[in-house]
C-alpha cells in the first residue's frame, strides 16, 4: 500500500499501530528528486542518518554518479524502514554549489584558495614550531558529533599520543556531555542502559525535557504508533514548551528554567513516601539509597511547587504515574543536559529507575539521549574528553593498557589530569596558552554561548586556527587554514546512536573538487608529522577505514564498548547492531545491566566519581570505601538556585532549543529547499499571557537582550510557560545580507590587510546591516561542575518591541511545539513543503515476521 | 574561655574569612568562569556555617557576627571595596600572569578551608568529649562541606597549573 505525503506538512507521516509486546512493523519511506522513479535508481547504497543520533538506516539512490534520493531500510532494528524529514531531504546538501572544493589560506588577511601541499604545509610548520617553543599544551583539537568513529579515534591517538595534548574535545560537550557524566556518576562506566526497543514494552514513558516528536522523529513514530495501538503506554512530558510529546501526555509538567533537580527530588520523595520502593533491588545492586531517603525527605510537592512553579496537584500526579509504572522507560535530553545542575539532575532520572527497580528488562529502562548522529563515537573514541574505550584517567592501569594498544610508553599519553574540555580550551586561547586550535566539523562562532566573546577568542592574530569542514562558515572565516571535508555518502565509516546501535555508512559519489574525507586528513596529518610508537614504528599504521575500524577493535576489546566482534561485512550483513558485540554476544547486545551493574568495581569504573555540585574529582581511595562491590550508585542532589535569576531589567528567562527541520547551525539543512522554507530565520517564542501583558502579538519584530548581546526576530506566541522567552539557536550569518549566502562561492576573508585581528568581515557576525541573529549572542558562559556542559537554557533577558508585524507572521513552523497558541487570534499559515516535499510511504505485510510476537 | 569557646570563635573566625575570600576569588575571576560560579556557589556553604556557628556560639556564652555579605550587593560599602578589590586585581592582572593569580588564590582558598577542617576536627573531638551533641550535630553537618570546599580547590589546581605551569 503506496500512499505519498507531504512529509514537511506532515512530518511523522501515517501510523502503523502495534500494541504492547508487539514488534514494530515496517513502513518504508522514500524520497527521490522530481523525475526520478525507483527503476531508474543504479545503485543504492548503505547509510544511515547523519542529522541527529536515531540513526535511522537508509540507501542512498545513485544515478550516474551523483545522489538522487534516499530509501529507508526495511530491516533495519532503530527504524523499520522510517525515515524523518532532515533524513528525507537533507542529502541535498551534499551537492551546494558552495561547497568548500579547495583548500584555503589565509594571504595578506584574507582567505585566497590553494592547494592542499601548501594547507597542510603551514598546519605541519605551525605545528612544529609550537612543539619546540611551547610544547604540546599549546595545541588543541575541537571536533564534532558528525564524523565518522575511525576518525575520531584516529584524531584520539594523533592528538593523545602524537602531538601528546590533553586538549582534545568535541562539539558534543554542548549536547552528549551530560549524558555521559550522569551514566558514570551511577554506572561507574558511560554506556547506555536502555534499547529503542523498550518504547514496544513500556506501560509509562517519561520525556525528562526530551523533545523527542523534533530531535528523533522516527522514534516519536514509534511511540504514535504504540498510541494508535492496543495497551497505549502513558506518557509523562517534563518540558516548558507546549511539544508535540505535552499535547500526547497523561502528565504534563512545564517547570521553570533551572528547576529541575527540585522537581525530580520531589517525585523521589514521592515515590518513597508511597511505599513504591523495590528493596530487594536497592539492597542487591546499590549503595547511598539511605542518603537520598534523607536528601528527599523535605522535598515535598508542595516545596518544589513553590520553585518551580508547577502545581503540586501534579507532581504528585507525575510520581503515580512513575510509581505505579509496569515497565517504566525515560528518556533525557537537553531540557535537562543544558540546564542548570545538569548531571545532578539526570543523575536522579537514573535514581528514579534504580529505586523502582526499573532496569534490564523489556520495558524497563533509561536512555540518556545524544543530541548528534556520532556523539556516542566521540565518547567511546576519546575524542570527547574521556580516555579511549572508556578507560579511567585516574587508573594507572588503564593507561598501561591504553600505552600498550598503542605501543607508546604511558607517559607519552596525558592522563595528569581529565582530558581538557571544550569550554576550558578556549578560555586557555583566550589567555594565550593555546597558540593553535584545529577545528574539525563544528561551528563554534555560531554554537557556543556568548559568541561576542568567542569571535574575540577565534580572531586573535596569535592564535593559528584551522577549520576543516564543508562550507566557508562563519567560523571558518576566522581561520588561517580552511581544508575542504568529504562528508556522509562520499566516504566510508561506521557511526553508533544513542542506543549503542552501530551502523555502517559506506561512500555512494565521490566529493566536490578536491574535499578529502576527515580520515584521509588526519592520516596525511599523521604521516607529516612524522608520529612514531615507542619502537620507532607508524603511530598510525592504519590507512583507510576498514583498517582503522580494526584497530579501534583492538583498541576496544575488553572494554564495555566492545567491537570486536563486528566486521565491515558484518554491518553489511545484518544492518544495525548494538554494542558489546563479542565472542559472548556475536549478536549484540539489546540491554545493559540485565543481571546487575557490570563496569563499575573499583578497578574497572570509568570514574572514580565527582562531586556534582562542584565537580571535584574523588579519588579511587574514596570510590573504594564508597562501592567496593562495584553496585550501582544512587547519588543524591540538593537544589541550588540558578546563577543567573530574572531581575527589573531583565525579567524574562530566556531558553535556546531547537526545531525539528534544522540541524546544529544549518550548514547543511540551511542550504536544503524543503527543510530551508520550513523554518527560514530566526523567530522569538513567548506565552499567551507574557504577549497580552505587552501589547505583543505575532509576528510583531522584537529584540531579545540579556547581558552579553542581543538579537532580533520575529514573534510567535505559543502556549509556552509564563515568564519564559524561546529562541532556536540554528541561526548564524552565512545567509544574511552581509554574508556569503549558498551560490555565491567561498567569500574572500576578511578584507584588510592586516590580519584577522581587524573585526569581523560579513557572514561571521552581527555588524551594522546586519543585527544579531544568533541565539547565543545572549547565552551566558557557565557550565555544569560535573559534565562541563554549557547551559543554553537558565539565562535572562529582556524583550523589546522593535517593529509591529502588521499582518507578517514569524518565521516558525506550526507543526511543532512553535504552533501558534489556540487563542492568539491571528489567522498563522500552516507550514506546508507542497508538491516539492512529497515523499512516499510503503506499507507491506512481506516486511514484518511471522507472527509479529517477540 | 574554655576550650568549646576557643574552638567556636577560631572556626567562626575562619568560617567568616573563607566565604569572603571565595567570594572576591569569584569577583576577582569572572573571566574562569567555573571558578567564578562555583566559588560563589560554596561560599554560601560557610556563610551558612557562619550563621549557624554564631547561633552555636550564643548557646555557649558567646557574641559572634552573623556571616558577611554574599559579595552580589552592587551598593554600600561592601560594593565599593569589592570594586575597588576589582580594579586592584585589574591593575595586578597586568602585571601577573592571570593564570598565577588564579592558581595563588586556589591556593589560599585550599589552605584556608584546610584550616577550617582541622578546627571542625578539633571541635567535633571537643564536642564528643563534653557529650555536647548539639555541636557533634554541628560538626557532622557542616564539615564535610569544608571537605568539599578542599576537593574543589585540590580539583581546579590540579587541572589548571599544568596548562599554567607549561605556558610561563
Amino acid at each position: 500500500m503506496e500512499s505519498s505525503v507531504d512529509r514537511i506538512g506532515d512530518p511523522w507521516g501515517s501510523r502503523v499501530p502495534h500494541g504492547r509486546h508487539q514488534r514494530w512493523r515496517a513502513r518504508v519511506d522514500t524520497f527521490l528528486t522530481d523525475g526520478v522513479e525507483p527503476d531508474m535508481v543504479q545503485d543504492w547504497v548503505r547509510a544511515a542518518s547523519i542529522l541527529h543520533s536515531d540513526g535511522d538506516a537508509m540507501d542512498i539512490a545513485v544515478i550516474d554518479g551523483r545522489m538522487a534520493g534516499v530509501r529507508g531500510r526495511a530491516d533495519d532494528r532503530v527504524n523499520r524502514g522510517r525515515l524523518g524529514p532532515k533524513d528525507l531531504y537533507g542529502w541535498q546538501a551534499n551537492a551546494s554549489p558552495d561547497r568548500l572544493t579547495r583548500p584555503l589560506v589565509r594571504e595578506g588577511g584574507r582567505l585566497v584558495e590553494s592547494d592542499w601541499e601548501t594547507a597542510m604545509g603551514r598546519v605541519t610548520a605551525r605545528s612544529r614550531a609550537l612543539l619546540d617553543d611551547r610544547g604540546p599544551g599549546s595545541i588543541g583539537f575541537y571536533t564534532s558529533g558528525q564524523l565518522f568513529l575511525e576518525e575520531y579515534y584516529t584524531l584520539a591517538v594523533l592528538a593523545r599520543a602524537g602531538i601528546g595534548t590533553n586538549h582534545l574535545d568535541g562539539n558534543t560537550r554542548l549536547c552528549t556531555a551530560t549524558a555521559a557524566e550522569a551514566l558514570k556518576e551511577s554506572f561507574g562506566c558511560d554506556g547506555q542502559p536502555g534499547s529503542y526497543d523498550d518504547i514496544d514494552h513500556a506501560d509509562v514513558i517519561a520525556l525528562f525535557g526530551h523533545n523527542i516528536a523534533e530531535t528523533q522523529p522516527v522514534q516519536w513514530m514509534r511511540i504514535l504508533d504504540r498510541l494508535a495501538g492496543t495497551d497505549p503506554p502513558r506518557l509523562l512530558c517534563v518540558d516548558p514548551r507546549p511539544t508535540r510529546v505535552a499535547r500526547e501526555a497523561a502528565v504534563h509538567l512545564a517547570p521553570r528554567a533551572g528547576t529541575n533537580v527540585a522537581l525530580l527530588n520531589a517525585l523521589l520523595h514521592e515515590i518513597i513516601r508511597t511505599g513504591r520502593v523495590d528493596h530487594a533491588y536497592v539492597g542487591a545492586h546499590t549503595v547511598g539509597y539511605e542518603e537520598l531517603a534523607a536528601r528527599v525527605r523535605d522535598c515535598t510537592p508542595r516545596w518544589a511547587s513553590g520553585i518551580c512553579d508547577v502545581p503540586a496537584a501534579r507532581i504528585g500526579e507525575a510520581a503515580e504515574l512513575l510509581g505505579t509504572a509496569d515497565r517504566l522507560l525515560s528518556t533525557v535530553l537537553q531540557g535537562v543536559y543544558q540546564s542548570h545542575q545538569a548531571t545532578a539532575a539526570a543523575v536522579q532520572v537514573n535514581n528514579l529507575h534504580l529505586v523502582l527497580g526499573m532496569l534490564g528488562r523489556p520495558g524497563a529502562g533509561v536512555l540518556q539521549m545524544n543530541g548528534q548522529p556520532t556523539a556516542q563515537n566521540t565518547r567511546e573514541c576519546g575524542a570527547n574528553g574521556d580516555l579511549p574505550g572508556f578507560r579511567n584517567w585516574q587508573n594507572d592501569a588503564h593507561v598501561a593498557d591504553l600505552a600498550a594498544v598503542w605501543n607508546v610508553e604511558p607517559d607519552a599519553i596525558p592522563h595528569y589530569a581529565p582530558p581538557t574540555h571544550a569550554m576550558q580550551m578556549f578560555r586557555y586561547a583566550e589567555q594565550g596558552s593555546i597558540r593553535m586550535l584545529w577545528i574539525s566539523g563544528t561551528n563554534p562562532a555560531v554554537s557556543l554561548p556568548d559568541l561576542a566573546r568567542i569571535r574575540s577568542i577565534l580572531g586573535q592574530e596569535r592564535l593559528f586556527v584551522v577549520v576543516q569542514d564543508l562550507f566557508l562558515t562563519e567560523t571558518a572565516r576566522y581561520a588561517d587554514v580552511v581544508l575542504p571535508a568529504a562528508t556522509w555518502g562520499e566516504k566510508t565509516g561506521t557511526f553508533t546512536n544513542a542506543d549503542r546501535t552501530v551502523h555502517l555508512s559506506e561512500k555512494a559519489v565521490e566529493p566536490p573538487g578536491e574535499a578529502r574525507p576527515d580520515l584521509r586528513i588526519f592520516l596525511d596529518y599523521a604521516a607529516r608529522m612524522d608520529f612514531r610508537d615507542k619502537d620507532g614504528g607508524p603511530l598510525l599504521p592504519w590507512y583507510d577505514p576498514e583498517s582503522a575500524f580494526e584497530a579501534w577493535k583492538r583498541c576496544s576489546a575488553g572494554r564495555p564498548c566492545d567491537y570486536t566482534g563486528l566486521t565491515y561485512d558484518k554491518l553489511r550483513r545484518v544492518g544495525g547492531i548494538q554494542w558489546p558485540v563479542n565472542e559472548a554476544a556475536p549478536d549484540g547486545t539489546d540491554r545493559l545491566y540485565t543481571d546487575g551493574i557490570d563496569w563499575a568495581r573499583p578497578d574497572v569504573c570509568e570514574t572514580y566519581g565527582k562531586d556534582l555540585v562542584t565537580g571535584a574529582s574523588d579519588g579511587v581511595v574514596e570510590y573504594r570505601s564508597l562501592n567496593p562491590d562495584g553496585k550501582a550508585m544512587i547519588k543524591a542532589a540538593g537544589y541550588v538556585p540558578a546563577h543567573e535569576e530574572p531581575n527589573s531589567k531583565y525579567p524574562f528567562q530566556l531558553t535556546t532549543g531547537r526545531t525539528l527541520y534544522h540541524f546544529h547551525t544549518r550548514t547543511k539543512t540551511g542550504r536544503v529547499p524543503q527543510l530551508n522554507e520550513a523554518a527560514p530565520d530566526v523567530w522569538v517564542e513567548i506565552g499567551e499571557a507574557d504577549a497580552a501583558a505587552r501589547g505583543l502579538a505575532e509576528g510583531d519584530l522584537v529584540e531579545v537582550r540579556s547581558p552579553r548581546g542581543a538579537l532580533r526576530g520575529r514573534l510567535r506566541v505559543t502556549g509556552l510557560r509564563p515568564g519564559l522567552l524561546f529562541v532556536p539557536f540554528h541561526y548564524g550569518y552565512w545567509d544574511t545580507p552581509g554574508g556569503s549566502g549558498p551560490g555565491n562561492g567561498p567569500a574572500s576573508g576578511r578584507g584588510s590587510e592586516s590580519g584577522k585581528g581587524s573585526g569581523p568581515d560579513g557572514g561571521s557576525g552581527p555588524d551594522g546591516d546586519t543585527p544579531g541573529r544568533a541565539a547565543n549572542e545572549t547565552t551566558i558562559t557557565d557550565w555544569d561542575p560535573a559534565s562541563k556542559q554549557p547551559l543554553f537554557k537558565t539565562g535572562t533577558a529582556a524583550l523589546t518591541l522593535v517593529e509591529r508585524g502588521d499582518g507578517r507572521q514569524a518565521p516558525a513552523p506550526t507543526t511543532t511545539a512553535s504552533a501558534p497558541a489556540d487563542g492568539t487570534g491571528t489567522r498563522v499559515r500552516p507550514t506546508a513543503g507542497g508538491p516539492a516535499a512529497h515523499a512516499s510511504q510503503i506499507r507491506s505485510s512481506a516486511w514484518d515476521p511471522s507472527g509479529g510476537e517477540r | 574561655m574554655n576550650g568549646v569557646q576557643l574552638a567556636l570563635h577560631t572556626l567562626h573566625r575562619g568560617e567568616r574569612h573563607l566565604a569572603t575570600e571565595l567570594a572576591a576569588v569569584a569577583d576577582r575571576h569572572r573571566d574562569e568562569h567555573e571558578v567564578h560560579h562555583v566559588a560563589h556557589d560554596i561560599a554560601g556553604w560557610s556563610r551558612e556555617h557562619v550563621r549557624r556557628l554564631a547561633e552555636a556560639g550564643a548557646g555557649h556564652g558567646l557574641d559572634l557576627e552573623g556571616p558577611p555579605d554574599d559579595g552580589s550587593s552592587h551598593g554600600g560599602t561592601d560594593g565599593v571595596l569589592a570594586a575597588l578589590r576589582h580594579n586592584v586585581s585589574e591593575l595586578m592582572g597586568h602585571r601577573l600572569d592571570p593564570g598565577l593569580l588564579l592558581l595563588r588564590d586556589l591556593r589560599d582558598l585550599h589552605v584556608a578551608a584546610a584550616h577550617n577542617s582541622v578546627h571542625w576536627e578539633m571541635l567535633a573531638q571537643v564536642a564528643q568529649a563534653t557529650r555536647n551533641s548539639g555541636l557533634v550535630d554541628l560538626t557532622a553537618s557542616c564539615h564535610p562541606q569544608t571537605l568539599r570546599q578542599m576537593r574543589w580547590t585540590n580539583t581546579m589546581i590540579k587541572n589548571v597549573s599544568p596548562q599554567v605551569l607549561t605556558s610561563l
